[in-house]
């Protein structure tokens, strides 16, 4: 396949930024998104440009570095992360836009590079317990309903890209707040402090210039792990119901 | 020995889950009152009698407790900062919204639905048509030919003007696009709809909104359809 890229390279935080076109030739199907951009910047390299820099590091689908915007939609045309995504989803001749998150709270790098540790910041606001209470209990000491440990599972998914910040219309990071939320809370373990946790991200999430959610789910559509809306209404009821813990 | 634990409760107002929620109940305020004033708009099909004597007893409501239109003052102070909560959650939320995402993508792809899409615009409509309203059937200021104390004759000839009918059928069809994503979106703001696994109530909640902002829209614009297509006189 021979392609045409636009790719958002904007060289540091404060430079300005822009589109520019590449033009690369044999790319097979087989290749994943990473990896076609693996063949641009090798060429790159060759002709002594810089290479596009980009975030990158299982490209199994599990860390959560690899976020781009490709064509408009975070992580591409598939529910998949950007390193899971093949190019057979492309065909010959195609002309492919790609650019980084775009959020206030992710600050561009470099390039598709931005800086996500405003999601570090929040886990860090909430995402413990406040008083040290001895060591790890044995793994089947407090039982856990099958219930909630799915759920928890389920939601504990979630791999931290931001796709649903880069894709929300309002930069908001309710689904991924949520995520978290759902996945300590339901947990007999997280249970004592649910209430100020939810409180304490909540404010982290706020503090950082996320938006609001508007209800618009565009989030859940992206998200590559499946997490659901119904999450976002869990966040919410956890927070309002209020109590002191 | 005191450990640092989580902050208390700040107030709800200053977070963005907290003023969402008074977003919510202001609206579901304004919602129920509209099913009753949707209501109460029918009985113009029953004649000038009809409605003009429901309107006057509105205004007798919870004698000789209250005095002479004491309940309706009540209500309107109800409305009124139902209203203003509403309005100015929404412009507060809606500032931090726009500033969360300073740059675009290339690609626009509108994939929620149109009524989601138009909630901002669509109460922005819904404000100028409240003020309009109360200028024509509260006040009567915008209604030349009317007379306090005659709803019937009031709605009339109000519709009987050009502009009138169409302003109405305007607001009310942004009325049920409002509705349509509003109550579901109340709903899950204030955490009715968290129920994990149980996609039958979200469902129930979606077909409800659908359900309100049908008979809603079809209630109010019945009136000037009538009085437009000469049913009414
Ligand atoms: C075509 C549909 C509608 C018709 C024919 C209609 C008719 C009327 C009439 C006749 C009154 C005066 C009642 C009286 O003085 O006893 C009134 C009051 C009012 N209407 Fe409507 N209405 C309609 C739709 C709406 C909508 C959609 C809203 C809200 C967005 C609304 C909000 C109000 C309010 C707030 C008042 C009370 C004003 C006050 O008395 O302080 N109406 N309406
Ligand atoms: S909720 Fe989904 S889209 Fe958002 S950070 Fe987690 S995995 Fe990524
Ligand atoms: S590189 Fe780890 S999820 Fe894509």
């Amino acid at each position: 396949m021979n392609l045409t890229l636009r790719i958002w390279r904007q060289s540091g935080p404060d430079q300005p930024g822009g589109l520019t076109a590449y033009q690369v030739t044999g790319i097979s199907e087989e290749m994943s998104f990473l990896e076609m951009l693996d063949t641009l910047n090798e060429e790159l390299i060759l002709r002594g440009d810089q290479p596009v820099a980009f975030d990158h590091d299982c490209r199994e689908g599990i860390c959560g570095a690899c976020g781009m915007v490709i064509n408009g939609q975070a992580h591409g045309p598939e529910r998949t992360t950007t390193c899971q995504l093949h190019m057979r989803h492309f065909s010959d001749g195609d002309t492919i836009d790609v650019e980084p998150w775009r959020s206030a709270a992710f600050p561009v790098v470099k390039d598709l590079v931005v800086d996500r540790s405003a999601f570090d910041r929040i886990i860090g606001s909430g995402g413990y317990i406040t008083a040290p209470t001895g060591s790890a209990p044995d793994a089947h000491a407090v039982p856990v309903p099958k219930e909630a440990a799915d759920l928890a599972f389920e939601h504990a998914e979630c791999i931290g890209c931001g796709a649903c910040v880069a894709a929300c219309p309002n930069g908001s990071a309710m689904l991924f707040t949520a995520a978290k939320v759902v996945h300590l809370n339901v947990l007999p373990q997280g249970a004592p402090e649910r209430r100020g946790r939810v409180r304490s991200m909540v404010a982290a999430m706020d503090a950082e210039g996320f938006g609001g959610c508007t209800n618009t789910g565009e989030c859940a559509t992206a998200c590559p792990k499946g997490i659901g809306l119904n999450a976002i209404g869990t966040l919410n009821r956890e927070f309002l119901r209020g109590g002191r813990r | 020995m005191a450990l640092t634990t989580h902050p208390p409760r700040a107030p709800l107002w200053r977070s963005t889950v907290g003023k969402k929620a008074a977003m919510a109940v202001s609206g579901l305020v304004l919602l129920a009152y509209l099913v009753a004033h949707m209501l109460g708009n029918l009985k113009i099909f029953f004649g000038a009698g009809e409605l003009n004597g429901y309107a006057a007893w509105l205004r007798t409501i919870g004698r000789p407790f209250l005095g002479h239109e004491w309940f309706l003052w009540m209500a309107r102070t109800v409305l009124l900062a139902a209203v203003l909560v509403h309005g100015t959650a929404a412009y507060q939320l809606s500032r931090r919204d726009l500033a969360a995402r300073p740059t675009g993508y290339r690609h626009t792809r509108a994939r929620a639905s149109y009524a989601t899409r138009t909630m901002r615009w669509g109460g922005v409509i819904l404000g100028l048509f409240i003020v309009w309203h109360i200028l024509d059937l509260t006040t009567l200021t915008v209604n030349s030919r009317a007379e306090q104390g005659h709803p019937y004759q009031n709605v009339v000839a109000s519709f009987h003007t050009w502009y009138s009918g169409w302003i109405y059928c305007l607001a009310m069809l942004a009325l049920g696009l409002h509705i349509r994503h509003g109550f579901w979106s109340a709903a899950q703001t204030l955490g009715l709809n968290s129920q994990h696994g149980n996609p039958r109530r979200d469902r129930v909640l979606k077909l409800a909104a659908n359900a309100l902002a049908l008979l809603l829209t079809a209630g109010f614009l019945s009136v000037p359809i009538a009085v437009m297509t000469g049913a009414v006189k």
